[in-house]
């Protein structure tokens, strides 16, 4: 049964700009989101009824008139829901999610992929200890349940890094360092971009001030850092070593939070056959999309972080211009008039991804966490050292699928999305084609009771 | 041994929900997610790993399964994706899951240790 025109995965700033777009223009909209609320990662918990926390700042409550764009009729939200699969049946996409314990199918002539994105994997020797997290998840704690780091160290590198160090001056808890990768030579590399920049001046006037505002706490901040390594006391508190500018540091600290900026989630998009590319410049894998978000597989758009990095605002625009173009094959707006309606998310989207390239260049990832070493874990689930991977090269693997069939990486259950990009690295670092992993249904893990409990639902549609 | 949470002590926030993880007394805020509560309590590990190395929730965005914990008998249960709920009996998870009869309780995901 068919009784939407839309089917929207994801409900952060890309989902919730098109579902009220489309909406707005007719379509009847069913929207599924793995979290209870919408709001994305980046304004998750923002629909809440306490009103945030001062300290979150203007840029998190910026979210609010996504979140009210929401009430537009036509628009349906399912939460709690994780889509396991999409595919097709007979000529249309279908989706399959898993909402408490019981699973569904759903079918309508479009959907749009708005999963966003993910951190990047920052894989160094000690990653996986009790209090070494991302950076992104201290924050999505920050804002669903106030909870503050104690005295932590922010290491890695990239923009959200600034972000949340103020956030923290602002509550009151300061982290006690920053230890930032980024080198002389990445800032140089970066300067091309620079006249691009002149159109995001305002946002690059946000970071200098987070990056003043961090200066004036007094917290110190080394950069060119390297050699990361992070051993668990007794007493649970983290010895953290790395080199800074040649010289050797060890800071003592219960909370490491790491950062490598963020990579689109592409599980989903690759699980269901749309072509992907490697972006060097984002150092990721990206799906390829024309310039409305469609792709090369029929009926799906995809829209956000998870086409590609560029942050909230860019998000939006691009989440309007999918649903644009999917009202138009809908039927319910001729070409012209997607067209003259693209023009203000267009512009937006060229504003918002100016600063990206200098962005990218700045805060590149460096080589040791895009292609580690020795007894650093790649794979968390199956605990696969980087040296096992690369002894696998050694002894024949020539790709994903042969280390995987070696030593198991990738097998567990995150299926990959914590190593398949350093796998990459270092197939990559020892000169081996870099082929592009596969993802599989059901892209998350799902109860066979559920899949025996959906069969004859299946039978009854066709 | 205990080890102190890594987070600062959240200002009082009124009724609290009651849970107990591995047989001791936990509370969590209303809306706090499993993982939240768990990391607000305790910077122990919250899962030993296959080869028993300690492992705290990670991600946050159910990207990562590092916060897989038994929920009222479900095993392999992402402790960021799940609400806490008053009389929640939570314990963690060392080592493998094993198959368990059917007749014990619905099916379920096993996904991994």
């Amino acid at each position: 049964m068919v009784d939407v025109d839309l089917i929207i995965i994801g409900a952060g700033p890309a989902g919730m700009a098109a579902a009220a777009t489309s909406a707005q223009g007719g379509a009847r909209v069913l929207m599924l989101d793995e979290q209870p609320q919408a709001g994305g990662q980046i304004y998750r918990n923002l629909g809440a009824e306490t009103p945030p926390p001062a300290y979150l700042g203007a840029s998190y409550a910026a979210g609010k008139p996504l979140l009210a764009g929401l009430r537009t009729a036509g628009i349906t939200g399912e939460f709690n829901a994780t889509v396991w699969r999409i595919d097709s049946d007979a000529g249309m996409p279908r989706v399959l999610w898993s909402r408490g314990g019981t699973s569904h199918a759903g079918q309508a002539p479009h959907v749009l992929l708005a999963g966003g994105a993910q951190e990047r994997p920052t894989p160094f020797e000690g990653w996986t200890l009790p209090g070494v997290m991302p950076a992104g998840a201290a924050q999505i704690l920050m804002k669903t349940a106030q909870l503050l780091p104690r005295d932590a160290v922010l290491a890695g590198s990239g923009p959200l890094l600034y972000l949340i160090a103020a956030q923290l001056i602002d509550a009151g808890a300061p982290p006690q360092a920053l230890v930032e990768t980024q080198t002389p030579a990445m800032m140089t590399r970066a300067m091309r971009h620079l006249p691009r920049v002149l159109l995001a001046l305002p946002e690059l006037a946000k970071g200098l001030a987070l990056i003043r505002k961090i200066t004036a706490a007094g917290i110190p901040r080394y950069t060119s850092a390297a050699g990361f390594h992070a051993s668990m006391r007794t007493d649970g508190r983290l010895d953290f070593s790395f080199t800074a500018k040649g010289r050797a540091h060890t800071l003592c600290t219960p909370i490491l939070l790491t950062h490598q900026g963020v990579i689109p989630s592409t599980h989903i998009s690759r699980a269901a056959g749309i072509a992907h590319a490697w972006n060097p410049a984002q150092q990721a894998i990206a799906p390829v999309t024309d310039r409305w978000g469609g792709s090369d597989v029929e009926g799906l758009h995809i829209a956000g972080d998870g086409a590609g990095i560029g942050g909230a605002e860019a998000a939006r625009a691009a989440g309007e211009l999918a649903a644009l173009d999917i009202l138009r094959r809908l039927g319910r707006i001729d070409k012209n008039t997607r067209d003259r309606q693209a023009k203000a998310p267009r512009r937006a989207l060229t504003r918002a991804m100016a600063i990206r390239p200098f962005l990218d260049a700045a805060y590149a990832p460096p080589p040791e966490i895009l292609a580690p070493d020795g007894e650093t874990i790649v794979c968390r689930c199956e605990e696969i050292t980087a040296a096992e991977i690369r002894q696998s090269l050694e002894g024949g693997a020539t790709g994903p699928r042969g280390v995987k069939t070696a030593t198991r990486a990738g097998m567990g259950p995150c299926q990959g999305r914590m190593c398949d990009l350093t796998l990459r690295g270092i197939l990559e670092n020892c000169g081996a084609a870099p082929a592009l992993p596969r993802a599989r249904t059901p892209i998350k893990p799902v109860a066979l009771g559920e899949l025996a409990a959906l069969a004859p639902h299946r039978k009854t549609k066709a | 041994m205990t080890i102190d949470s890594r987070f600062l002590p959240r200002p009082d926030a009124g009724a609290l929900l009651h849970m107990t993880l591995d047989g001791a007394p936990i509370t969590a805020r209303a809306g706090d997610t499993l993982a939240a509560a768990i990391l607000a309590a305790s910077g122990d590990a919250s899962r030993h790993s296959t080869m028993g190395t300690p492992r705290t929730a990670y991600c946050m965005m159910g990207v990562c399964f590092d916060c897989l914990i038994e929920v009222d008998g479900q095993p392999n249960t992402q402790a960021c994706m799940v609400a806490a709920r008053d009389g929640m009996v939570l314990a963690r998870q060392n080592g493998a899951r094993g198959l368990r009869k059917l007749s014990s309780t619905p099916a379920q995901s096993n996904a991994d240790g």
